[in-house]
């Protein structure tokens, strides 16, 4: 396999060779890594192109980068541990401030399979804006990207430039917020009950505790 | 002349026939529909958020829930990304065991899905001919995990533990009589993988059964013929997978072509269809729940004759056993840092594809190095299926709809994860 592999790779440096960022072949697998204005370039040749030929397109997902690679073993005084500190404030216009992070946040993970030549490829693309993250949409090459990229976009708020219908798809209707950003808390933000004086139901802060009963610790190596 | 102008239906989310809880907006020109917008997302629970607060193993538990009608091989999928990102593999006989309960799955799926697709089209009787053979397939499930759907038995290493011995038997209470007890338990006198064996003895003469029932009824092909046309070309531009993909035709099978497991050693056929309409995917469907029963029946046989551990050896992985544990001050220390902390996966990506009895199952796990996924995403089959919706339902019947639910094979918490 890695064989085949490595027959790709040197094919793909051959024929991209400068629109690539970066190829690595990690678990037996191939990742491309492109910048943003070469997205669409190399998406569409891995299509078609004979010896890519990647006619499908099985996976596309967003990554927020903001946590990698930090643990949690400070927890403070308390001996159960309450790793995650909540933040109460929210921003109801979604604009609010965004934590600071160097270097590129997000990344849009695209997994395509070759049905022709009984392949895989992993190709990544880093947003350039860590405010208003956008990619070009691929969803005119792969029709089946159409609502990976509404999900990405709903869970992670990565905008698909040319996408023919951007639409939230998996959170609830008027929901606020992208809820896999890393910044956005596990236990969410607004709780819902019925009132029995308002005769209706209303939305509150969250008012449960925050906890994290294993804390997170990065041991394992390269 | 009155004006003529399109209205919208709304179609669920509490339809029988929306197979849980789809929500259609139906943009139809008299009974004809012009544009589907399905709203998904209403049994979303976050389980890729949940899963990256956990450590890896308690993750595998939710995993049954995603599809929550083929639980062991949701679980298959992301079992076998973790041990490609450890870079262990399971024993042989852990991975005979895999791929015969991925195959009872399977069985177990389809059954469901040939009842309900049957039941939505008209045909009751299918229903309850198909949940006879669940039953007894579900107490397999239960012989071996103690859970008769949520089973969680597959661990990175392994599975949880051998198939055993004495096949559960049923006992005498206020609802059975003991003639009752008697008929129940006829098959049920030997070890698990007996009943098993008797199983596919008998399956592929409900099969028969079924397909009495269906495959030359006329009402059947009148509402499954050529509904839902899907072309290769189509098919693979959205992401169609599995029998979806297989019904048009394209012969894709990740068990032949990129086999996991043990399903290089085994013999079995991949169905494929011709038409790529309902009929034809009914029909692949049919074919594969036959070819599952090989499989399980050269499992079996396989099983019987080889002994062996079930469960990987490096205890920093695996928890080791319940008496090592209590003697030893190393067996401690493991188990101690398992029921902690977890293990930590090298840093780095990975994905791994199944064929899943719906479609292609995919893991994907982004690691730091952390004892917590940093992310998981899950590839659903049935996400895809259902995005093609509308170019599937453009122009057919209102009735046509639930046709075309019931051969995507929705199941929504794989849709909305």
């Amino acid at each position: 396999m890695s064989e085949v592999l490595q027959k790709l790779q040197s094919h793909l440096d051959a024929s991209l060779g400068a629109k690539l960022d970066k190829q690595t072949i990690a678990f037996n697998q191939l990742t491309l890594e492109v910048l943003s204005e070469n997205y669409l370039e190399v998406a569409q040749f891995l299509r078609d192109d004979e010896i890519c030929g990647f006619d499908q397109l099985s996976d596309l997902c967003g990554v927020d980068y903001l946590t990698y690679g930090q643990g949690e073993w400070d927890t403070g005084g308390s001996s159960f541990t309450r790793g995650v500190k909540r933040d109460f404030s929210f921003d109801a216009d979604d604009s609010g401030d965004a934590p600071e992070f160097e270097g590129k946040r997000f990344a849009v993970v695209t997994h395509l399979l070759s049905v022709k030549n009984n392949q895989r490829i992993r190709l990544k693309v880093y947003c350039d804006d860590n405010q208003a993250p956008k990619v070009a949409s691929i969803t005119e090459i792969w029709n089946s990207a159409n609502w990976y990229e509404r999900e990405a976009f709903d869970l992670f708020g990565i905008l698909f430039d040319g996408h023919p219908d951007l639409r939230r798809i998996l959170t609830d209707y008027g929901f606020i917020g992208h809820p896999f950003r890393k910044d956005f808390p596990l236990i969410g933000q607004l709780e819902m009950r019925y009132d029995e004086e308002q005769k209706r139901v209303v939305y509150e802060p969250v008012s449960i505790e925050p906890r994290v009963l294993v804390p997170r610790i990065v041991r394992g190596g390269k | 002349m009155p004006e003529i102008r399109n209205f919208t239906l709304n179609f669920g989310p509490a339809h029988p026939a929306a197979h849980g809880v789809l929500r259609l907006i139906l943009e139809m020109d008299g009974e004809v529909i012009q544009r589907a917008d399905p709203h998904v997302g209403l049994l979303h629970r976050g389980t890729e958020k949940l899963a990256e607060s956990k450590p890896y193993n308690q993750s595998i538990g939710y995993m049954d829930r995603l599809d929550y009608v083929s639980m062991m091989c949701n679980e298959h999928g992301y079992v076998l990304a973790l041990e490609k990102m450890l870079g262990i593999e399971a024993p042989l006989r852990a991975q005979y065991i895999r791929t015969m309960f991925d195959e009872i799955t399977r069985i177990l799926n389809h059954l469901l899905w040939i009842g309900a697709h049957a039941l939505d089209v008209g045909a009751m009787t299918m229903f309850l001919y198909a949940f006879r053979e669940r039953e007894d397939l579900m107490d397999v499930y239960e012989a071996v995990s103690g859970a008769r759907l949520h089973a969680t038995y597959y661990r990175p290493g392994g599975v949880y533990r051998d198939i055993p011995d004495k096949m559960p038997l049923h006992e005498k209470s206020k609802w059975y009589s003991d003639a009752d007890i008697k008929r129940l338990n006829k098959n049920r006198g030997g070890s698990v993988l007996d009943f098993i064996e008797d199983f596919t003895q008998r399956f592929p003469k409900y099969v028969d059964e079924y397909e009495t029932l269906l495959t030359d009824n006329r009402i059947w092909k009148q509402r499954l013929v050529d509904i839902g046309i899907v072309s290769p070309e189509r098919a693979l531009q959205l992401g169609l997978t599995g029998a979806m993909l297989r019904g048009s035709g394209v012969e894709w099978d990740i068990r032949k072509k990129q086999p996991y497991a043990m399903y290089d050693q085994l013999e079995f056929d991949i169905p494929v269809g011709t038409n790529g309409d309902s009929y034809d995917r009914y029909l692949v469907r049919i074919e594969e729940m036959r070819q599952s029963n090989r499989i399980i029946k050269q499992c079996v046989d396989w099983l019987r004759e080889n002994p062996g551990p079930v469960m990987h050896e490096d205890h920093k992985i695996t928890p080791p056993r319940r008496e090592e544990m209590k003697g030893g001050m190393e067996s401690l220390i493991h188990h101690f840092k398992l029921a902690t902390e977890g293990y930590c996966l090298p840093e780095g990506e990975a994905y791994v594809a199944i064929e899943h009895p719906k479609g292609e199952f995919g893991c994907y796990i982004v690691s730091d190095g952390a004892n917590k996924p940093y992310r998981l995403k899950v590839r659903a089959p049935g996400f895809a299926h259902m995005s093609a919706m509308d170019e599937l339902t453009k122009g057919h019947m209102l009735a046509d709809v639930v046709t075309i639910i019931g051969t995507m094979d929705i199941v929504f918490g794989e849709v909305d994860r």
